[in-house]
């Protein structure tokens, strides 16, 4: 698996893109006639662009080629195990792009007459209920495009909330193991970010959640179970602690796939929920997105959803229910907080989503946490088990559906770092979990296997951990120069950072 | 495998869930079904729909019913391509970050700017963000916006604003383009940013370069949401003084998808290079020497910075940008202008047409390029009732976002909308104005 002499043939394929390729008067598009009489000077002199852009000219199937070859430079989920903690990298059903396909879908105007979309309004409907009820609160909006555009609705949803009160509050609480959007949110948000301390099981601190919970602080911003993988048990008193000074409590979903059909943020006392639907419910990452990040609110924070909802309505005459767009939500008195986006949200997230509740149902659901926690904690079992002594687990015993070591033993007595042991990982044709984060733990990696992996799969992941940590007892140096076998070796980030060079040179 | 973790059943490993919080009965949502029944239920939903394939239609106003090119989708679909993770072990994500390299280039390109990130959520949002962005450059609090900006990114701006703290006003129309005059009285030392739209929302072209003259004696950044495709004609963004040009991309090889998941871009001077929301890939090489490409400047971003990041975007638009990008390599350099002159002398063509018809006015006479503004002499929601019975969607009532214009209609041009599809839109405008002005005097 070291490196051979010369290098692999994708390794020895050097890097052009694709304003490289072609030559001048090649191309892909042929353009539909000009069937109506050509008329000179429609647009005004020194409105005219001088000099096109100076865009690919290539052949299609020189694109085609050119594509397929940048793909094979990547790895991806239908490949090999990516147990990335905290992104919930699950198997993407194939029936969710077929559906979504369908051009009822796919070619229907985000303005088109209500009444001639109802299939969608009817399928946003049943997925807001759907989403409520997942929640256990019992309003949606589904408009929010992402996890931290979902975090950044319902802070201004809280600055609303306490506008409309008469209340200016300045703060918002975050615990140390919290993501990084939830910190960068709250400066958006216009709230300074006051960070609450971790306890001995890595739960919140509660002496010190008291310490700086006070009527300055508008918002409790949690992962529950956190970014340690761990469930807080102090949960309801943390809910009183802040419901008690008139704070709003904001429960970041990402880590939604370990208690679905066990507990509901709503029932935990939350006001306001985000969910990942790229995340728990199987929208493909894209290698950086689309995403969806629909907000489930209590009933004080309903008045100030986004516009517009989607609602149905009974008709009098006792016909079928229509379903609508409710884009005036009080009319000139709305207390709306306005649009955090162009139209309805991302549809086609939502048609792959309402797919898959629809496949799994209640129990499906259920499964799907039950068997997240039982391959998160079968695989902390057997990591333990080899190599428990390099790579400790951060908290605790067990875990929920993810979990984090710490590599600082391995460092310390192999001289191997967490970054190594990643990059080593790639040379067994695996993505590595996430590394360096959450940031409370020394040399962390946060693995989630997700339901979706094997035993097998599980298996053979912590065998490549022990082979590796075995290599490296014999000699470090070969996880510190790893990998050998990627299209690329080790990257120069910083050098990159320093000159940035962020588009071709034409 | 519970053997192996020392339990008895699954329900032990929940034990950390307090009882006070837990769920005592099933989710309350319908059992699952079998794949094929699921495919059912999801056909019937999209048959309740009229989408662009059912009718002949004219809708614009922010997204397009453009042809979206067959390698686009296989593309797509490639799974190396549709189920990565944001590439954060760049070794093994080398295609998907060229493909971000490339696509920053295309970008670059188009608006004539010479830094673009990897992709934000829509256009109206990366409104949002290049205030955001002209807030922490220039620390000043008052944004000026265009009303002929989209009625979408207007609304977005001010919610977004509500919370980073910037005052948004308006700035008024003379004949449907920024009023220059009103834009030179409003501007002082506090404005932070001016925002105008090109085209504008109306449809028409706007003198972006004596708007961003007017803004820059005073210091403010000019933010300019383009639409992408009439770049091919336009004169670039970048070319006429402006700092931050944004943009809905879906018209860039995106579906419809009603409404989303499409991209926004966001191009700017060298000089916000470092205050970008969003991914960057930027150049490198790995330690042999080989050409690679990393996410780069990531000090600026929430994962590492935290509370002082530039943005909070995580996950944006990835795959959507690299059918914008598969798209302007599929139309090239050639192609990007025969499609916008296209759209550019049907437009010209559909305008004089229907504004021939009896009751059928322009609502101005600026120079458009894809779209544009009509007034009609009878109620337009019912004329567009009317219309969509004869198969014909004949685009957007201008009352529902701007109460002066009641009888206002815009209609969009697509490089799709041959001459018969838009002498049957004649046709069927023409009898559909008449028969709502006949009811209207049957009454009276």
């Amino acid at each position: 698996m070291s490196a051979p002499n010369g290098g692999t043939p994708l390794q020895n394929e050097h890097a052009t893109t694709i304003f490289e390729k072609g030559a001048p008067g090649r191309r892909a598009f042929e353009a539909p006639e000009l069937d109506v009489p050509h008329v000179d000077g429609l647009i005004p002199d020194g409105m005219r662009r001088a000099e096109p852009p100076r865009l690919p000219e290539a052949t299609e199937p020189e694109i085609v080629r050119h594509y397929v070859n940048l793909s094979k430079r990547n790895f991806d989920l239908d490949s090999g195990f990516y147990p990335l903690g905290s992104c919930t990298m699950k198997h993407n059903p194939r029936l969710h792009e077929r559906v979504a396909a369908l051009p009822g879908h796919a070619r229907l105007h985000p303005l088109q007459d209500p009444r001639r979309a109802q299939g969608a309004l009817e399928l946003m409907f049943n997925l807001q209920e759907a989403l409520a009820e997942i929640a256990g609160l019992p309003h949606v909006s589904l408009q929010p495009s992402a996890g931290s555009h979902g975090e950044l609705a319902g802070v201004l949803l809280t600055r609303a909330y306490h506008a409309d009160r008469g209340e200016q509050r300045t703060k918002v609480l975050t615990p140390d193991s919290a993501h990084g959007t939830n910190p960068a949110t709250v400066t958006m948000g216009g709230y300074e970010v006051v960070k609450v301390a971790l306890d001995a099981d890595g739960g919140v601190d509660l002496d010190d959640l008291r310490a700086k919970t006070d009527e300055s602080v508008a918002c409790l911003m949690l992962t529950n179970p956190s970014t340690l993988g761990i469930f807080d048990p102090n949960v309801e008193e943390m809910a009183s602690i802040v419901h008690g000074v008139g704070a709003t409590l904001y429960y970041d979903g990402a880590n939604l796939n370990a208690i679905m059909g066990y507990s509901r943020p709503g029932d935990m006392g939350f006001d306001i929920v985000h969910f990942n639907l790229h995340k728990t419910f199987t929208q493909p990452h894209g290698g950086g997105g689309p995403g969806s990040g629909p907000i489930a609110v209590s009933e004080r924070i309903e008045p100030y959803l986004p516009r517009p909802q989607v609602v149905r309505r009974e008709p009098s005459n006792g016909g079928p229910p229509v379903f609508d767009l409710d884009h005036d939500r009080g009319g000139r008195d709305s207390k709306s907080i306005g649009k955090l986006r162009g139209f309805q949200g991302n549809y086609g997230v939502f048609v792959r989503t309402y797919a898959y509740i629809r496949s799994l149902g209640a129990e499906g659901l259920k499964d799907v946490s039950e068997v997240a926690v039982l391959n998160a904690n079968y695989l902390l079992a057997r990591l333990r088990e080899r190599v428990g002594d390099r790579l400790p687990l951060a908290f605790g015993e067990r875990c929920m559906h993810e979990f984090v070591v710490s590599g600082a033993p391995m460092k310390r007595e192999l001289g191997v770092r967490t970054l190594d042991l990643a990059k080593r990982l790639l040379d067994h044709g695996m993505h590595p979990p996430t590394v360096y984060f959450p940031l409370v733990v020394d040399e962390a990696l946060l693995v989630e296997p997700t339901e979706t992996e094997t035993r097998e799969t599980l298996d053979a992941f912590v065998e490549a951990i022990a082979a590796i940590l075995d290599e490296a007892a014999e000699d470090p140096e070969i996880a510190r120069n790893a990998p050998y076998t990627t299209p690329v070796r080790r990257l120069d980030e910083a050098g990159a950072a320093r000159k940035p060079r962020v588009r071709e040179a034409l | 495998m519970l053997g192996a973790i020392g339990v008895g059943s699954i329900e032990e490993l929940f034990e950390s869930i307090p009882a006070g919080v837990r769920l005592r009965r099933p989710i309350d949502l319908p059992a699952g079904r079998p794949e094929q029944e699921v495919y059912a239920e999801l056909r019937r939903l999209a048959e309740r729909n009229v989408s662009a394939e059912d009718e002949i239609t004219f809708l614009g106003a922010g997204m397009y019913d453009h042809y979206v090119p067959a390698i686009v989708d296989m593309l797509m679909s490639r799974s190396e391509f549709l189920t990565p993770y944001t590439p954060y072990q760049p070794e093994i994500s080398q295609g998907g970050l060229q493909v971000m390299f490339e696509y920053q280039t295309a970008i670059s390109e188009l608006t004539g700017l010479p830094v673009s990130n990897a992709s934000v959520y829509d256009g109206p949002s990366a409104v949002g963000a290049a205030a955001y962005l002209a807030k922490l450059s220039n620390k000043r609090t008052r944004v000026l916006v265009s009303r002929a900006v989209h009625p979408d990114s207007r609304a977005t701006l001010e919610t977004l604003a509500a919370g980073y703290g910037t005052t948004v006003q308006e700035v008024g129309l003379d004949d449907a383009v920024t009023d220059l005059d009103a834009l030179r009285g409003e501007l002082g030392d506090d404005v932070s940013a001016v925002v105008v739209q090109q085209p504008n929302f109306l449809g028409a072209i706007e003198d972006v370069e004596a708007l961003t003259g007017a803004a820059h004696e005073h210091g403010a950044l000019v933010i300019c949401a383009a639409d992408p495709l009439t770049l091919g004609v336009l004169e670039a963004p970048g070319e006429q003084g402006v700092d931050v040009c944004v943009g809905e991309g879906q018209s860039l090889g995106n579906r419809l998808d009603f409404g989303g998941p499409s991209f926004g871009f966001f191009a700017a001077t060298d000089a916000y290079l470092r205050s970008m929301p969003g991914r960057i890939a930027g150049e490198t090489t790995d330690v042999d020497g080989r050409r690679g490409f990393v996410l780069t400047l990531q000090t600026r971003e929430q994962h590492i910075r935290r509370e002082r990041a530039t943005s909070n975007i995580c996950t944006s638009q990835a795959l959507n940008a690299l059918a914008g990008v598969v798209y302007l390599s599929w139309l090239g350099r050639r192609g990007i202008v025969e499609i916008a002159e296209l759209m550019l002398q049907r437009t010209h063509y559909a305008r004089e047409t229907l504004a021939a018809l009896d009751g059928v006015h322009k609502l101005h006479d600026r120079p458009v390029v894809r779209e544009f503004a009509l007034r009609l002499d009878a109620p337009v929601d019912r004329v567009l009732d009317r219309c969509a019975n004869a198969g014909v969607n004949a685009g957007y009532a201008l009352g529902r976002s701007y109460d002066e214009h009641p009888d206002g209609l815009l209609v969009a041009i697509t490089e799709q909308r041959s001459r018969e599809d838009i002498d049957r839109l004649a046709t069927v405008l023409g009898e559909a104005v008449a028969a709502e002005r006949a009811a209207t005097e049957a009454l009276a």
